[in-house]
């Protein structure tokens, strides 16, 4: 119900983006991410969480110019081990006379390699199953369910435990592990907003184009449904990364002596009561991008997936 | 000449939006006594706003402002919380466009009409049942006793419209607010929900604003009619009048309907003066 | 140029089994535009969607220029037969620009110059090059069904079928509509059926038409007819009279103005 419209003009390159009247593709498209990315940074806990997540990125990147130290090759052990935090070592030092602050940064690659090979692996599968088994439906749609059910039936560490148990320990094998158990969560959400969106007019359009099952699908189904898996994924993201960092504390994670967090934490608690900084320090760094990563997905569902969003 | 019914001066409904301020409602005033009203604009004009505003339904972010607004003399504006809801689905009263939406799918019809009538009235439940399935029979409905165990699900559109109007006027309202009361339904059938509406509000000397986009029907049913373009009215008129409408915005929408009298091709079509909105 | 003989459409089985369309036939000559009016349940929509395929053929047959449709039916089939919806907020992919949603068609079917035809396509409904990157929400309801009309008539069919067309428009934007309608029929001689429960548009529009009642036909008649009042079914005359607005009965308590 709108009366008159609204009282501010924007100038500029603003004016540009917000254009009513496109002038090409890309003009469209930009102006569609602008508004969103409007909305986004309307929220600042969710600016936060982004700042964390391009931090790690740019961390992982820039990991061998900004450590100070090696990772892996530890100092004097008779001097340096279990040294508290201090001016030559920022965040301490470990059993090994490692420095925690480079061997963190360092690990900050493993974290970004489990992150993006899961969502890179997993999303893909949850998106496909979910879509054809919501937009083909009757027996294709029972079967892929039914085995979305599995999946989603077993506790994630445990079958991770069991997967890593079988093919050996080792950060690969984590990745792997971790994507199988988490895409049946996208499956579901995919199949639901197919399910949705498959009656509608402007499917049965298409249809009545010629258009093939897999170009609807594609073309028309996924679109629609790729916000709020991305959404659902950037939420995922905090647990993958907590799992990764169990296996790892576990033992069945990245092995020694890769400066994985998790294995981190683990070594550290030998020493939790007198030398608590070789545990804390890690620890701290998988929280502080755990909630980046939470308050990033809750900032893009605001924005992507408005329904959601209360 | 009585005291009206409801009075209304300069109301203006505003929705503070992140891309702005949007007037729906720009200073609207008119006067009801025992009559029917009808409102009539495309979407967009305000018409649904201004209903809304008048029960304190719009919905937020909206703003309401007005410089008078009140009914029988009580100011809508500065009265408390609790006067309005005594006032609302008591004497004043709305029936929504879709019935499937307005109705509660987990209650039976009988029993939200009973609540309704018990909200507003110290009644035993037998009196109150005694007075639901009267109000049933009034809305004539064919078999009172076996619609009021139904669920809303299981009645067709136009009877749930009609259960609807039964549990809104259960309550004996001085004024109805009817939004679109007929356009979810099939013609024949809102025919006869008109019928039905038109009958009880003459009986009962009930004031009644009719809002519809249809100027035909506002002008069959109604005695006047308000024309709204933009958030403001354009044209005030008698319904049997309408032919002599003076805006070229009323008129514009008399002619561009088709009609089965006559066959004019191109049809006219309506060129919106910016002016009009102004 | 249409032709539908004793059609029947069942949906479900069991207690659930509805025959949506009983026994439904009538022919369309090349070029004419034939109305299909009736209220809901009628069955009229459905007669549409069993045309072209989004509904079951439970019986019956249906040739499109002579030819009966296969199930599934066959991309020249697409090429012959359009259809425009009722709900333009519906009918277009909220993430897809105008220029995306006219391309479809044309890349699915191969054509080539897609820019130069879609240029054209909108051209033909009245809309300049200015919408094409738009999307469907920088649109009002009456451009977005000059988008779907654009759509349905850029592969050049030849039969047209519009669902309500203008049953979620404004009135003074359904002329609109119903002009560009009547224009492109007359300029690229299409053939329509169209659906409505509008008695006055279908008149308006069709040169004939057919009453439908509960899933059967009640009966065939011309525009020019139902103009004068002739020849009619009862269900029909009500139908009329219901179309012209309400009218008071005289046998009722008049109603008395206080004020």
């Amino acid at each position: 119900m709108a009366g008159s419209p609204a009282l501010s003009q924007p100038t500029g390159l603003r004016a540009w983006l917000l254009s009513p009247e496109p002038a090409s593709r890309w003009q469209a498209r930009l102006g569609r991410f602008y508004l969103g990315w409007r909305s986004f940074t309307r929220n600042p806990l969710a600016v936060i969480g982004l700042g964390i997540v391009v931090l790690l990125i740019v961390v992982a990147l820039l990991a061998d110019v900004l450590a100070p130290y090696s990772p892996v090759v530890g100092g004097d052990l008779r001097t340096q081990r279990l040294l508290p935090p201090s001016e030559t070592f920022w965040l301490g030092t470990d059993d090994q006379a490692r420095d925690i602050l480079s061997r963190i940064i360092h690990g900050s690659r493993i974290t970004l390699f489990v992150v993006v090979l899961v969502s890179i692996i997993a999303t893909p599968i949850g998106l496909l199953v979910g879509t054809i088994a919501g937009y083909l439906g009757g027996w294709v749609d029972t079967v892929l369910m039914r085995i979305t059910d599995i999946f989603l039936a077993f506790p994630r560490l445990v079958l991770a435990l069991a997967f890593v148990a079988a093919l050996g320990p080792g950060i690969e094998n984590a990745v792997i592990a971790i994507a199988i158990t988490s895409w049946p969560p996208y499956a579901r959400i995919a199949r639901a907003e197919t399910l949705m969106v498959r009656n509608t007019d402007f499917i049965a359009a298409v249809k009545l184009q010629g258009a093939s099952t897999p170009r609807i699908i594609f073309g028309h189904v996924i679109p629609l449904c790729l916000s709020s898996v991305i959404v659902r994924v950037t939420l995922d993201m905090a647990g993958i990364i907590l799992t990764a960092a169990g296996l790892g504390f576990l033992g069945l994670g990245a092995q020694p002596p890769s400066p994985e967090w998790g294995a981190m934490v683990a070594t550290g608690r030998n020493y939790l009561i007198d030398q608590w900084w070789v545990a804390a320090m890690p620890g701290l760094a998988i929280f502080v991008v755990s909630l980046g990563f939470n308050l990033l997905g809750d900032g893009l569902r605001d924005v992507l997936d408005p329904k959601a969003a209360k | 000449m009585m005291k009206p019914l409801l009075e209304v001066e300069d109301l203006r409904v505003r929705f503070h939006l992140r891309t702005g301020i949007v007037e729906a409602v720009r200073g609207v005033s008119f006067q009801l006594g025992r009559e029917r009203l009808g409102i009539v604009g495309e979407s967009g004009s305000g018409k649904s706003q201004t209903g809304r505003a008048i029960l304190g339904l719009t919905p937020p972010p909206g703003e309401v402002t007005a410089k008078r607004l009140a009914f029988d003399g009580i100011d809508l504006l500065t009265a408390s919380r609790r006067t309005l809801r005594t006032l609302r689905g008591g004497r004043v009263s709305m029936v929504m466009q879709d019935p499937k939406y307005s109705l509660n799918p987990v209650m039976t019809i009988g029993e939200q009409i009973i609540e309704a009538y018990q909200a507003h009235a110290k009644a035993s439940r037998a009196e109150a049942r005694d007075k639901a399935l009267a109000m049933l029979e009034a809305v004539k409905m064919r078999d009172p006793g076996r619609v009021f165990s139904l669920y809303p699900h299981e009645v067709s559109g136009g009877m749930g419209q009609r259960a609807m109007i039964a549990m809104m006027l259960v309550t004996d309202p001085d004024l109805l607010i009817a939004d679109e009361p007929t356009s979810a339904l099939d013609v024949t059938v809102s025919m006869e929900v008109l019928r039905i509406l038109d009958e009880l509000v003459a009986e009962r000397g009930m004031g009644l604003i009719f809002i519809s986009h249809d100027l035909k029907l506002v002008s069959s049913f109604c005695d006047r009619v308000l024309v709204m373009y933009a958030g403001r009215v354009v044209e005030e008129l008698e319904a049997r009048n309408l032919r002599e409408a003076k805006h070229p915005y009323t008129q514009g929408l008399m002619r561009c309907l088709p009609t089965l009298a006559d066959d004019i091709r191109p049809l006219p079509t309506l060129n919106r003066d910016p002016s009009w909105a102004l | 140029m249409l032709d539908i003989q004793n059609l029947k459409v069942v949906f479900g089985t069991g207690r659930l089994r509805v025959e949506a369309v009983k026994n439904v036939g009538f022919t369309v000559k090349q070029g004419e535009a034939y109305g299909l009016v009736g209220e809901s349940g009628s069955g009229k929509s459905t007669v549409l969607r069993a045309v072209c395929g989004l509904a079951p053929i439970t019986g019956g047959r249906v040739l499109v220029d002579g030819k009966e449709v296969t199930t599934p039916r066959s991309k020249d089939f697409y090429r012959t037969v359009q259809m425009v919806f009722q709900d333009p907020y519906a009918s277009l992919h909220p993430r897809h620009t105008v220029d995306r949603t006219l391309s479809e068609p044309l890349a699915i079917h191969g054509e080539k110059d897609a820019e130069a035809r879609i240029l054209q396509a909108l051209k033909e409904v009245g809309l300049g090059p200015s919408f094409r990157f738009r999307y469907p929400h920088q649109l009002s309801g009456g451009q977005r069904q000059r988008i779907a009309i654009a759509r349905a008539l850029i592969l050049r069919p030849k039969v047209l079928l519009l669902d309500e067309p203008t049953s979620a428009l404004d009135a003074s934007v359904q002329a609109e509509i119903l002009n560009l309608l009547d224009d492109l029929r007359r300029r690229m001689g299409l053939t329509y059926i169209l659906v409505s429960h509008d008695l006055a548009v279908v008149a308006h529009l069709c040169e004939r038409l057919l009453v439908m009642r509960h899933g059967e036909a009640v009966e065939e008649t011309a525009a020019d007819a139902l103009r004068s009042g002739k020849a009619m079914s009862e269900y029909t005359q009500s139908l009329i009279q219901a179309s012209q607005g309400f009218t008071r009965n005289p046998s009722q308590p008049t109603y008395a103005k206080v004020g």
